[in-house]
């Protein structure tokens, strides 16, 4: 039995609630110091499958800007974030771009695609 | 040069918002004047997410948000000129812009929404002593130049001022390659939300240091060093505290100024707390006809607020244009004190209000475990508890026009914070 404690701040509101959740072997056993049932629910996703939506921008050619917003269509595991970014650097995309353009498909195996979040249109 | 109603200064959120509910609400002749290349505003540079939960029930990144409101725009065929800077209103609401087509031109507006937004505090406000080297930037322009230009500021970043836009931009940065070494905020608390100081300082492991401020900048050419130091309760520098920090970037967000030459210029009344104008219910200035709404009325943290705002302030001119100005019967003055810094509007007329009218304000200091109260002259009226107040988060309360009619002696309506 691998007893295990992290400490994270609350997100739900301005209070930012210091809570503590206990594992067991993976599994959650406790969640203290939070004042509401929201951060509760927080805290139990935080420490078992944290996940963040990307945004970024990527190259566009001969469009009227230089670069056009994207994001992750859903939120991806927070561990992918940065290899989400590498994966993305180098793409360019011709313009026009609409806004729901998938720009990169399955990003980094994660099932998630990568969305154009701007209207951008060609020169 | 076509005539126009209504005319609105800015094409950013509170501008098309504003449009769309004067067009909505029977005003046919609209022009909105946008000096960048495209509406939208700053919302277009906001790349990241969370935008639009209270209005569409879902998570949109800016440049989503403001197109849902571009959409809305074009298709209700709300004419509008982009380039364009406007140079003068004048207290008759005779509008003077010019652009690179059109030269100069007047165009005799019945009324104006006034939809400027705001823009950051430089450097210049500041007194950081130290060199004037490159590689000083406000959060906001190294935004635009990494979103929409596609360059990076630098690699080694400090960041002073924990305001949102300084929050994102350590995360935006760091995604993009650099070191953020840390982010110095004077005061003891934060002006971001806590969901951006968990988001994008503790999930890249960026040091936030309250009570700190910048005390030296190093380098001729470029940025070199940048030192740190803590600060007492009278905000100066303990001696002994200093930290130096290695780096070639420095981004200020140290907070946003309503952005007002225009409306000063032409007679309108500012407010000394919230620097915008000072309005009526109606959102109206001390200027007959003449309109304010989103962050050049107050800087806003939720653009949310700002559509809802710049509806009503469209709502309000068309009213105007339709059917004059309404001589008010009597005027019921907002008082904030005790922890409320200012209360937009400033006052409002109970027999020509609407049914409900929102007042939005700000407190002061971090109050936990309060209430926001609302006396009627000195009978408290309402009485709403919260857990934390913070200067980060802006407030309201809602006014009935049914509790203002009932009580004709009515001078003065009082909004405070008290222990809960």
């Amino acid at each position: 039995m691998a007893e295990e404690k992290k400490n994270l701040t609350c997100i739900c509101c301005p209070m930012g609630c210091q809570i503590t959740v206990t594992l067991n072997d993976g599994e959650v056993t406790d969640v203290t110091g939070n004042t509401c049932k929201r951060g509760d629910i927080y805290a139990r996703k935080e420490v078992t499958n944290p996940t963040r939506v990307v945004t970024s921008s990527v190259r566009v050619t001969g469009g009227e800007i230089p670069m056009v917003s994207v994001k992750t269509k859903e939120d991806i595991p927070k561990g992918k974030i940065f290899d989400c970014c590498r994966a993305i650097e180098d793409i360019e995309v011709p313009a026009p771009v609409k806004i729901g353009d998938v720009i990169l498909k399955n990003v980094c195996g994660t099932g998630v695609d990568i969305v154009a979040t701007k209207n951008v249109a060609a020169r | 040069m076509k005539n126009y109603d209504l005319v609105i200064v800015g094409g950013g959120p509170a501008g098309l918002a504003a449009a769309i509910s004067a067009r909505d609400n029977g005003i046919q002749d609209i022009l909105i004047i946008e000096r960048d290349d495209r509406l939208g505003g700053i919302l277009n540079q906001c790349i990241h997410n969370g935008f639009g939960l209270h209005t569409f029930k879902e998570e949109l990144t800016g440049p989503e948000y403001a197109q849902r409101y571009i959409d809305q725009v074009l298709e209700r065929g709300i004419d509008y000129k982009l380039n364009t800077m406007v140079m003068d209103i004048s207290p008759d609401k005779k509008v003077t812009a010019m652009n690179r087509e059109d030269g100069m031109f007047v165009i005799p507006a019945k009324a104006v929404i006034l939809a400027m937004g705001c823009r950051e505090r430089p450097r210049g406000a500041l007194n950081i002593p130290g060199y004037r080297p490159a590689g000083i930037y406000s959060a906001g322009t190294a935004q635009r130049l990494v979103n929409i230009e596609g360059y990076m500021p630098g690699k080694k970043v400090v960041i002073l001022g924990s305001g949102d836009i300084g929050l994102i931009m350590a995360r935006r940065m760091t995604l993009e390659g650099a070191e953020v070494k840390v982010v110095a905020e004077i005061m003891p608390y934060s002006g971001g939300l806590k969901r951006n100081i968990v988001q994008c300082l503790d999930d890249f492991g960026i040091p936030l240091k309250l009570s700190h401020t910048v005390v030296d900048i190093e380098g001729k050419e470029r940025v070199e060093a940048v030192t740190i130091a803590e600060v007492d309760d009278h905000m100066k520098p303990i001696p002994g505290t200093e930290e130096r920090y290695e780096c070639d970037t420095l981004l200020l967000s140290v907070g946003l100024l309503p952005e007002n030459e225009l409306s000063r210029q032409s007679g309108v009344e500012l407010s000394r707390v919230h620097k915008g104008p000072v309005v009526n219910d109606a959102l109206e200035t001390n200027v007959e006809g003449i309109f304010a709404c989103g962050n050049v009325l107050h800087v806003h943290d939720l653009v949310d607020f700002v559509s809802q705002e710049a509806t009503q302030a469209g709502k309000n001119a068309a009213a105007y244009i339709s059917h004059g100005e309404k001589k008010a019967k009597r005027v019921v003055k907002l008082n904030p004190v005790d922890g409320v810094r200012y209360t937009v509007p400033e006052f409002v007329r109970p027999e020509e209000m609407d049914d409900t009218v929102t007042v939005r304000f700000r407190v002061g200091a971090v109050y936990k475990n309060a209430a926001v109260c609302t006396y009627f002259g000195d009978k408290c009226v309402a009485r709403r508890k919260k857990q934390i107040f913070a200067p980060g988060e802006m407030e309201q309360v809602v006014l009935k026009k049914a509790d203002l009619l009932a009580d004709p002696d009515l001078k003065e309506i009082t909004l405070k914070i008290e222990e809960a």
